[in-house]
């Protein structure tokens, strides 16, 4: 009666090593943990979009100079129209979005020199 | 005699509802490879047990043409029944009419058998098989929502409560079922989530099907939304009277005694576990090998493998195993773990089920993401929830307890009642080969061969160290005792813990971390 959705019953996944506080032991992975994300540190030095959405307004171009704090585009998501402001002083290598795109989650949107 | 007519009126408006949403509709739910809501009740509950209530009630919604429609039943089934003689209250959302949406009308009468069961003290069941709100009538149907939702929250803890996913569970209905203490899933047939395939696409421009977002195995493998796992609704049905008979009615009472069976011969206790401390098995095993007729039943099998949660009887009384599981990730303690052992615990201290834990985990999971996904936060629960059960709690460390993990898996303080242990035990600080390269990294370093002096080291902290003395010598472990002797030894512990009484300080209510 109790079932499982294991796609095969008789599979038996090897036998993999997992180091905890120094000491190795042999055990299986779960596929959450073989499918866990690496970490990367974030890149100051581009803008990145916290949230999947449109493109609404692109307000600089390569070249610009821009102040922390300043406006460089507008993203809209969950129906409501984010600002996306300068992270740092700098100036723009290159803005890899136009108006209308549809971003997922982590896109590079601008990228400072 | 004009009884008789309206006798056959009756049994006529009786029918024309029994129809629902009419023979088509009902053809299309089984060709979809569905039970009707009546038929899916019928298959759960004694024979001729089932006394449905409500029946004549009809939605009042007046907006788009809503007057002229009629939806026999509102789109939901509600009543009471036995199951193996054990009165029961349950609803099943019927999708043969209006989709099963959810009007003002529908959660009335869900929220009708929901209080029932509770002034009756009895388990509640809910079917859900619904397209979600039914739009026509709007804020109401959010408040019907809302209503649902506090029943469930007020019922946690009294009554079981047993969600059945047998159809679309999207948006706001999700949280129902998620309040709940067990939620039922069935391959194919199960879909739950907040925000469909279709809204996915157009917001994301991600394509992904119903099945692979929110079906019966992601909530089984990924999310651990679901508790049980079935590929037909028959069998689905199967494991809610075999969850039933295995917990009580409400928590007043425990659950049923039934005649006590031994554990089956082929389980050898002695044999499972290898000497070797890195080398794994299946720590069902030793449950199997404890439990009555060796039949542990198990609940969210796929989900966080690395710990083992469901019951098994002693001695024909029903008690709650928690279980590191070596056989996956070693066992440790993660983010997924840790929210699904503490939440076993507190269902079965609510309902008066002896707790069992058998240990054996190197520690935490090391990473970035365990750091990020927040396991400090979410393995403060179980230490949370094992310190504050009041039902017995009986510990059996098998091999390693090292650090965090020896505290937090039931240990002598989080106040377990017996803590017992197989010789082959390791109660420490941390592993002898992490523990030997800091407290002898001098000696190692500057030693002419240090990897001889690592090993030699190494040898000396697992000699003085890796067993289990040095914590009973301290009255952390109660006895040590063979693996043959664990079954008896935890039959008298719960014997001897029946009357067991003692009361937390008087508080509204802690504050558990999640």
């Amino acid at each position: 009666m109790k079932e499982s959705p294991k796609q095969d019953q008789n599979e038996v996944p090897e036998l993999k090593k997992l180091v905890v506080q120094g000491d190795t032991f042999l055990t299986r992975y779960t596929k959450k943990y073989q499918q866990r994300k690496s970490w990367s540190k974030p890149d100051p030095k581009k803008v990145v979009s916290f949230i999947p959405g449109t493109i609404r307004q692109v307000l600089v171009r390569a070249g610009d100079t821009v102040a922390a704090a300043d406006k460089l585009l507008v993203l809209e998501a969950m129906k409501m129209m984010n600002s996306i402001y300068s992270p740092i002083n700098g100036k723009i290598r290159s803005v890899t979005v136009k108006e209308g795109d549809r971003i997922p989650k982590g896109t590079v949107m601008i990228e400072f020199d | 005699m004009a009884i008789k007519k309206q006798i056959q009126e009756l049994q006529k408006r009786r029918e024309e509802v029994q129809m629902g949403g009419g023979e088509k509709a009902i053809e299309k739910q089984e060709a979809m490879g569905k039970m009707t809501a009546r038929n899916r009740i019928h298959a759960l509950v004694d024979k001729d047990s089932f006394q449905e209530y409500d029946m004549f009630v009809q939605h009042e919604a007046r907006d788009f043409d809503m007057a002229k429609k009629i939806l026999h039943g509102d789109g939901v089934v509600i009543g009471s029944g036995t199951i193996s003689g054990q009165p029961v209250c349950i609803f099943a959302q019927d999708f043969t009419v209006a989709g099963g949406s959810l009007g003002l009308m529908h959660s009335r009468k869900i929220v009708k058998i929901m209080e029932h069961a509770l002034k009756m003290k009895v388990p509640l069941i809910g079917i859900n098989d619904s397209g979600g709100a039914r739009i026509q009538e709007g804020v109401n149907s959010l408040a019907g929502y809302g209503e649902i939702f506090f029943r469930n929250t007020l019922n946690s803890g009294v009554i079981p409560q047993i969600s059945v996913i047998l159809g679309p569970c999207a948006g706001g209905a999700v949280y129902s079922p998620a309040l709940t203490d067990f939620v039922f899933v069935v391959e194919n047939i199960s879909k739950m989530f907040i925000t469909g395939p279709e809204v996915i696409k157009t917001v994301l421009g991600e394509e992904i099907s119903m099945e692979d977002l929110g079906g019966a195995r992601v909530h089984s493998e990924i999310t651990g939304n679901a508790h049980f796992f079935a590929t037909t609704e028959q069998n689905c049905f199967d494991q809610i009277k075999k969850l039933l008979s295995l917990i009580p009615a409400n928590n007043d009472r425990r659950a049923n005694r039934i005649q006590p069976k031994l554990p089956r011969k082929e389980y050898r206790i002695g044999e499972i576990v290898p000497d070797d401390p890195a080398l794994p098995y299946d720590v069902r095993d030793v449950v199997r090998a404890v439990v009555d007729d060796s039949d542990f039943f198990e609940i969210q099998e796929s989900w966080a493998a690395n710990m083992v949660i469901g019951f098994g009887r002693m001695n024909g009384e029903t008690c709650g195993f928690v279980c590191n599981q070596p056989l996956v990730l070693a066992g440790v303690l993660d983010v997924d773990s840790s929210d699904k052992a503490a939440r076993f615990i507190r269902y079965c201290d609510a309902f008066n089920i002896p707790i069992i834990t058998l240990v054996d985990l190197p520690g935490y999971l090391p990473g970035i993401d365990q750091e990020h996904a927040g396991v400090i936060r979410h393995g403060a629960k179980i230490l949370y929830a094992y310190s504050e059960a009041t039902v017995p709690k009986l510990t059996v460390i098998i091999r390693k307890a090292y650090g965090g993990g020896y505290i937090a898996m039931g240990s002598r303080h989080l106040r377990a009642d017996f803590v017992f242990a197989w010789p082959t035990a390791e109660v420490a600080v941390m592993g002898p080969e992490g523990a030997a390269n800091i407290i002898f990294k001098k000696e190692i370093t500057e030693a002419e061969n240090p990897e001889e002096m690592r090993k030699q080291k190494v040898k000396e902290y697992k000699e003085k160290f890796a067993n289990p003395y040095v914590a009973a010598s301290k009255g952390y472990i109660d006895t040590v005792i063979a693996p043959e002797e664990t079954r008896n030894i935890l039959l008298h512990a719960i014997e001897v813990s029946g009357e067991k009484a003692v009361s937390l300080p008087r508080k509204k209510h802690g504050i558990p971390p999640f």
